[in-house]
């Protein structure tokens, strides 16, 4: 379920680093807690990112949720095809509905982040204290 | 809302239901020194003649047989006795903002159609269920205008109504916004030399208002290219709504916040009114308030919602678009029921008389030696005339005979001594312009 190679963050998102830089997105289980997402908040290209910072929002039939930027860098690319169809973020969270791509400004600080044996205990707890 | 009248006995069972024995024990949680240990200083109750007698002295104490000139933002319009019979009906009067939305279908429809009216004379894409009033509407629409472009600095027009720039100021204070005044020419409109200057390349808006404080028309089209041309948007303020039956619609402006007094609500002592907001649908998710949508139920019959509330407080706490959570639901049903009373051609036929009463009220006062007309714009049904001596020693004698004066302007512009807005709407009689005119030929006359 959870790409090997991708990182993840305790706020749901994930992060692919290809060289020097990093495409975003939001995780299977993210997608499954906001239910059926109506639309996307983009930042302007060019933006700089403080890692957790608020970088858009996701709104759903819900609710109306912020993401956030697992590292530091720059805004270069903005995923153009959520606009129209933001639904794909349900479908394929961890591939064509990435988010954002950005330049990082550390190529280390992604190995600060949970990789996908942690994420997925991390929210197997979650799951438990739901349920709980 | 009803008044629910208890008895002392039905009190004790109350308490007692919840385990306490005095209503002062309900309030231990409140320290001492703040409690306030008698009883409210309220005069003591009436029967009901003496009611009655009460009120009829208050009633007594209104002015009566006055003509009135004066409009500055509030304006005197006809109005049918059918919208106080419709509005009176005890399930608008008495109820609540539409917390329980769905099950508030008559409500939400009345929102609908108001959104939909407004929606046509705005030349807009998508109106909200309203606001307070013009001036938080003006200001919504600036703060819209911020989050959109992400600039914090806003253009607003020095003839933009005094007490909404006033309200702007208010809210811009704490929130970083900057607001430069921009001035005006001899026409009475914005001065658009000025935007050229640097320091205006960086703004989120132009803010103005169209006709403007001086009754004064603007170039909304040549002042949208302006806006666009250095990525700023066009915000359109409108007091007087009577205005939209001959202009063009204000479908150049990205967005659009009007006061719709005008619209079958009686001046009264200055509110409650009833504020508008409309604009393009790529910044509805930006637009502040709540908003009601068609759909379809379950069944496939037509039926209402409240869409889009994930923006609003309740659910976005302090992260929402705007903290605006209720809305002016029973004056935007005034205004839905008046329009829907004139009709087009109804509204069109009010705008027109409007315009020919002003012209004609302007001519007359034209003709008085001393009195002339200070801007060249064009105008709607207000107007401004410089006098010879002080606007508001010509409105003391004025009141004597039964007259309200035009508008002071140097009260809020000191630059415009001696200057008088003057309005002249439908209901004022030809003979009362006449007297009017008449009767300030006769104080210029005097000496000072």
């Amino acid at each position: 379920m959870y790409p090997k190679d991708y990182r993840y963050t305790k706020e749901h998102e994930w992060i692919k680093v290809d060289g020097g830089n990093g495409t975003i997105g939001i995780t299977d289980y993210a997608q499954h807690e906001l239910g059926d997402v109506v639309f996307v908040e983009m930042p302007k290209v060019g933006t700089q990112l403080e890692a957790r910072q608020s970088f858009g929002t996701i709104e759903s039939v819900k609710a109306v949720s912020e993401i956030f930027s697992p590292v530091a860098g720059e805004v270069i690319e903005t995923n153009p095809a959520l606009a129209d169809t933001p639904e794909q973020i349900n479908k394929d969270p961890h591939g064509a509905a990435w988010l954002i791509k950005v330049r990082l400004a550390d190529s280390k600080e992604v190995s600060t982040l949970m990789d996908a044996a942690a994420y997925e205990a991390y929210i197997s707890d979650k799951a438990k204290e739901h349920s709980a | 809302m009803r008044y629910l009248p208890k008895s002392p006995s039905e009190r004790q069972e109350m308490l007692e239901a919840i385990g306490t024995k005095s209503i002062s024990e309900l309030f231990q949680s409140i320290p001492e020194k703040f409690r306030l240990n008698a009883p409210l200083s309220l005069p003591g109750p009436l029967s009901e003649p003496e009611i009655i007698q009460y009120f009829q002295a208050r009633a007594a104490e209104n002015s009566r047989g006055y003509t009135s000139f004066l409009g500055a933002g509030v304006y005197s319009h006809v109005r049918s006795v059918v919208t106080d019979a419709l509005v009176q009906r005890g399930e608008f009067l008495t109820s609540y903002t539409p917390y329980q939305a769905e099950f508030a279908q008559g409500t939400l429809t009345a929102i609908f159609e108001f959104q939909t009216l407004m929606c046509q004379l705005t030349g807009q894409e998508v109106a909200n269920a309203s606001m307070y009033d013009g001036s938080t509407a003006l200001t919504e629409a600036v703060l819209m205008a911020e989050r959109i472009t992400g600039r914090h600095r806003v253009l607003v027009a020095r003839s933009v109504h005094p007490e909404y720039r006033h309200v702007l100021q208010t809210y811009a204070k704490n929130l970083g916004i900057e607001i430069e005044e921009v001035g005006y020419t001899e026409s009475g409109q914005l001065d658009r030399a000025a935007l050229k200057k640097e320091s205006f390349k960086q703004a989120a808006a132009i803010v103005v208002q169209s006709p403007n404080f001086f009754g004064v028309i603007e170039q909304l089209p040549a002042l949208a290219e302006a806006a666009h041309a250095s990525g700023a948007l066009l915000v359109t303020g409108i007091a007087e709504a009577v205005s939209l039956g001959i202009l063009r619609p204000p479908g150049d402006a990205d967005i659009v916040a009007m006061e719709g007094q005008s619209f079958g609500i009686s001046p009264s002592y200055g509110g409650p009114y009833v504020g508008v907001i409309a604009t393009r649908n790529q910044f509805v998710r930006q637009m502040p308030g709540r908003l009601a949508g068609q759909t379809t139920d379950a069944e496939g019959h037509r039926g209402f919602v409240l869409t889009l509330a994930t923006r609003e407080q309740h659910i976005r706490r302090e992260k929402a678009t705007s903290n605006i959570c209720t809305n002016e639901a029973l004056f935007a049903l005034v205004a839905t029921i008046h329009l829907s009373l004139l009709g087009k051609e109804g509204l069109r036929e009010q705008a027109l008389q409007n315009l020919a009463k002003a012209r004609f009220a302007q001519a007359e006062l034209e003709k008085i030696p001393g009195v002339r007309r200070v801007f060249s714009g064009p105008s709607f049904n207000e107007f401004v005339l410089e006098f010879p001596r002080s606007v508001k020693m010509v409105n003391q004698d004025l009141l004597r005979e039964k007259i309200i004066g035009p508008f002071a302007l140097g009260t809020h512009y000191p630059e415009l001594t001696k200057r008088a807005l003057v309005c002249v709407t439908e209901t004022t009689p030809r003979a009362e312009i006449e007297r009017l005119a008449a009767a300030i030929r006769k104080i210029l006359e005097r000496p000072v």
